[in-house]
């Protein structure tokens, strides 16, 4: 592979550092690819692709109504983080969820950080994602978020920053365990004596997680995962997570909750308990006797089993109340009023609509700053200002002027890039990060994450609805 | 385990059985009218008898020929009950419960399913047609193998393999229906070379060729060859043999409901209590009728005693 005309411009690379040298984590991989000629390369690509395929790796794209399996595209060049570095990282992301986690629970109960004048009242009464069912209750270990993806990015000067939490149902965590088989697969040669730090116990981790939720900790616990179905668009993680903890995936009509509260499963040998359930379901299908009632997903009385204790819900219901996009502005306040401590992580910068101010700024600079509405993921409906048309962005102004608390923007960063495998040899292509944070008894963040990454150049949109593709993410210890 | 994903896995194990029965009747079928002159051969329309389709494939109003019939089991879109159709229902419910097998069964029942809508196109030559579905065989025995080798012997196993004896079964009765209608001649002692022919492609359309040489020294005749495939204890795709394990495994499932097992108990009587010798045409269409009905009633019981509609 010739990296010789291989160049990210004015952007940070994470593999290739100033002058086209490799940076020291990524040495040993950048002088492995160097040597490998088109046609092995094309081997192992195929490899890749095949290894990928018959694993069933499958994305579904919804469109017009039908959803559309199709291979996850995935780049065999893997993104490489200094275990020096990670370490930090992941001290702040363990810094960022125990604060999101007792501001979740401040909320739903005493609201002190509100009355102290903090995090202002108005905006809890205009989140969508705010359940007033929640309130006044508290899940054991207090923890509302026990598993969460934070989406981390890199700017030109090659500063990490958290660009968005997702503590509702965070996925893709099985697109990085799947990636690391396949690579383990295609490329032995290069894991031998690498110090690449293993990802494969995240499972065991989960399963550890949950069972510490358990309402019966006495018993071996009965842990399900419950998905919406087949045809959801995680559909595959949820299975490859049941099948590496080893436990049920359910569906709502495999469960039953009596007059006692209690939540059963059907199987063939009648009805069974169940203790903790990692829902892959919104809050909004969960309970159609709480929620809606049109709920064909969820399962009639969850949330009184929840509330009287009888059963655990990973995450909590309501958690999502500080994923919103508002509420992350917020992020660096909540963590110093919690913890008494300086945010390890920065946020990208953030401007607030609903602050007329703000509001105003932003309007007037809408080319240049990229809109988000306040509740969208999968980089929906947002306005990337510097490729939009003129018409995008008065349409815009108008969206925002409707409903100003449903908007923040952020400037354009400069996601750094990473070396992929293009038409014609290799290119850089811009890509992020979202590590995985498990809270339970325990704390534990995944040694790197799931890497996304923009296919076409120049793109900045790396979520896999919109045709972005994923790599394997290695931290590797380079002090050994 | 989940009354779901039991059905599921019950499926699976028909479809998939299915399958591969379909490719050894179309193999053997071709092979048959290979060796028999023309005035003699049966051509194709058995086939489209023996999977039940004689119905659907008349509205359509074609020509039986070899090209039309082969069409129209390997991909019609018409076909609901198609190869095609029938690997896709394969793959399809062994998804929801693949967190329930070694990761190796899901992998080999993509990659035979991908193969599949590769090549079964309605534009397969004959001699890669054959190709496939010898390879299509092996890869349905790959996975019976899998399972054999690296699945936990529980109640997902039990209930795939509940799927898989009764849909053999089932098939077993539908050749033997057919056949013996076609081929078994009047005078049963004067059998030409032409009768034996036939026999044999019965026998290996279920691969009991040389397992019925074993068991039986003479050569191949009528009355021997529907004992061996109905009641030989030994054979895997004789019915005897797919009672007798359909038996075992719905005694080892949990429940206090013992209505599957009284059905399997009925036809094992029936299937003792009919006298084999000199039954042809009319009455051996009517014992097969009989035993399809109650491996249907087997069905019914299962599904009404693990899996009722949740």
């Amino acid at each position: 592979m010739d990296f010789n005309d291989y160049s990210a411009g004015d952007f940070h690379d994470e593999l290739i550092g100033p002058g086209g040298r490799p940076r020291a984590a990524s040495r040993a991989l950048w002088k492995y690819l160097k040597n490998l000629d088109r046609s092995e390369l094309d081997e192992r690509r195929a490899a890749c692709e095949l290894a990928a395929m018959v694993a069933g790796i499958t994305f579904r794209v919804y469109f017009e109504d039908t959803g559309v399996d199709r291979a996850m595209p995935f780049d065999l060049i893997p993104r490489v983080i200094a275990l020096r570095e990670w370490q930090q990282i992941e001290a702040g992301l363990k810094q960022r969820v125990r604060a999101l986690n007792l501001f979740i629970d401040d909320l739903y109960n005493d609201q002190r950080i509100i009355n102290d004048g903090v995090f202002p009242a108005d905006l809890l009464t205009g989140s969508v994602n705010f359940r007033e069912q929640c309130r006044g209750f508290s899940p054991p270990l207090g923890i509302w978020a026990h598993i969460c993806g934070s989406d981390l990015v890199r700017d030109a000067e090659g500063t990490m920053y958290v660009l968005e939490d997702n503590l509702r149902i965070p996925s893709g965590v099985s697109y990085m365990l799947e990636n690391r088989q396949v690579m383990k697969r295609v490329f032995p040669e290069l894991f031998e004596d690498s110090g690449i730090q293993p990802i494969d116990d995240y499972a065991s981790q989960l399963y550890d997680t949950l069972a510490s939720l358990s309402p019966r900790p006495a018993d071996y616990p009965s842990v399900v995962v419950l998905t919406p179905g087949m045809y959801n668009s995680a559909y595959f993680e949820h299975a490859y997570l049941a099948q590496q903890m080893g436990v049920q995936l359910v569906e709502g009509r495999d469960l039953v909750v009596d007059d006692n509260d209690d939540v059963y499963m059907r199987t063939v040998a009648g009805l069974e308990l169940v203790d903790v359930i990692y829902r892959r379901v919104d809050d909004e299908f969960l309970d159609p006797e709480v929620f809606r009632e049109d709920s064909l997903l969820g399962v009639a009385g969850l949330m009184r089993a929840w509330r009287s204790g009888k059963v655990a819900l990973a995450n909590a219901p309501g958690a999502g109340v500080a994923d919103d996009k508002v509420v992350y502005s917020w992020v660096p306040d909540i963590i110093r009023y919690y913890l008494g401590e300086e945010p390890l992580i920065k946020n990208v910068p953030t401007y607030r609509c609903e602050d007329p101010d703000q509001r105003a700024w932003v309007i007037e600079r809408l080319d240049e700053l990229v809109v988000k509405p306040a509740n969208e993921s999968g980089g929906y409906g947002m306005l990337i200002g510097p490729r939009s048309t003129k018409r995008e962005r008065k349409e815009f102004a108008k969206l925002i002027e409707a409903d100003p608390r449903n908007y923040i923007a952020q400037p354009t960063l400069a996601l750094s890039t990473c070396p992929t495998i293009v038409q014609g040899g290799v290119g850089p292509r811009h890509i992020d990060l979202r590590p995985f944070v498990l809270s339970g008894q325990e704390t534990y963040v995944t040694n790197g994450g799931l890497t996304r990454v923009a296919l076409k150049a120049g793109s900045l949109v790396v979520n896999s609805s919109q045709g972005g593709g994923s790599k394997d993410t290695w931290i590797v210890d380079t002090d050994r | 385990m989940l009354s779901r994903l039991a059905e599921n896995l019950y499926w699976h194990g028909r479809y998939l059985e299915r399958a591969e029965d379909l490719a050894r009747l179309i193999n053997v079928n071709a092979h048959l009218n290979l060796d028999l002159p023309s005035g003699l051969s049966a051509g194709w329309e058995p086939l489209v008898r023996i999977t039940g389709n004689a119905a659907r494939f008349k509205a359509e109003e074609r020509e039986a020929g070899e090209r039309q019939v082969v069409r129209f089991l390997l991909s019609d879109e018409a076909n609901s009950g198609s190869l095609k159709a029938t690997l896709e229902n394969a793959r399809e419910n062994l998804r929801s419960a693949r967190d329930l097998l070694p990761r190796e069964v899901w992998e080999q029942m993509n990659g035979l399913y991908i193969k599949g809508n590769e090549q079964l196109t309605g534009n397969l030559s004959k001699r890669r047609r054959h190709e496939f579905l010898r390879e299509l065989i092996l890869d349905c025995q790959q996975i019976a193998g899998t399972l054999l080798g690296c699945m936990s012997q529980d109640h997902a196993y039990d209930f795939i393999l509940i799927g898989r004896y009764l849909e053999r079964a089932d098939m077993t009765t539908r050749i033997l229906e057919v056949r013996g209608y076609d081929l078994l001649p009047d005078d049963i002692e004067n059998l030409s070379p032409y009768e034996s022919i036939q026999w044999m492609s019965v026998l290996k359309s279920l691969t009991g060729y040389q397992m019925y040489r074993r068991h039986v020294r003479l050569r191949v005749n009528g009355n021997d060859v529907l004992r061996f495939l109905l009641r030989n204890d030994e054979f895997p795709r004789s019915v005897m043999f797919c009672l007798r394990a359909l038996e075992a495994l719905i005694e080892g499932l949990p429940g206090e409901d013992d209505q599957a097992l009284r059905a399997i108990t009925r036809l094992q009587r029936t299937l003792n209590e009919t006298k084999l010798v000199g039954l042809r045409g009319e009455p051996l269409g009517k014992l097969m009728d009989k035993l399809q009905i109650e491996l249907a009633e087997t069905h019914d019981a299962v599904r009404q005693t693990w899996f009722p509609s949740l």
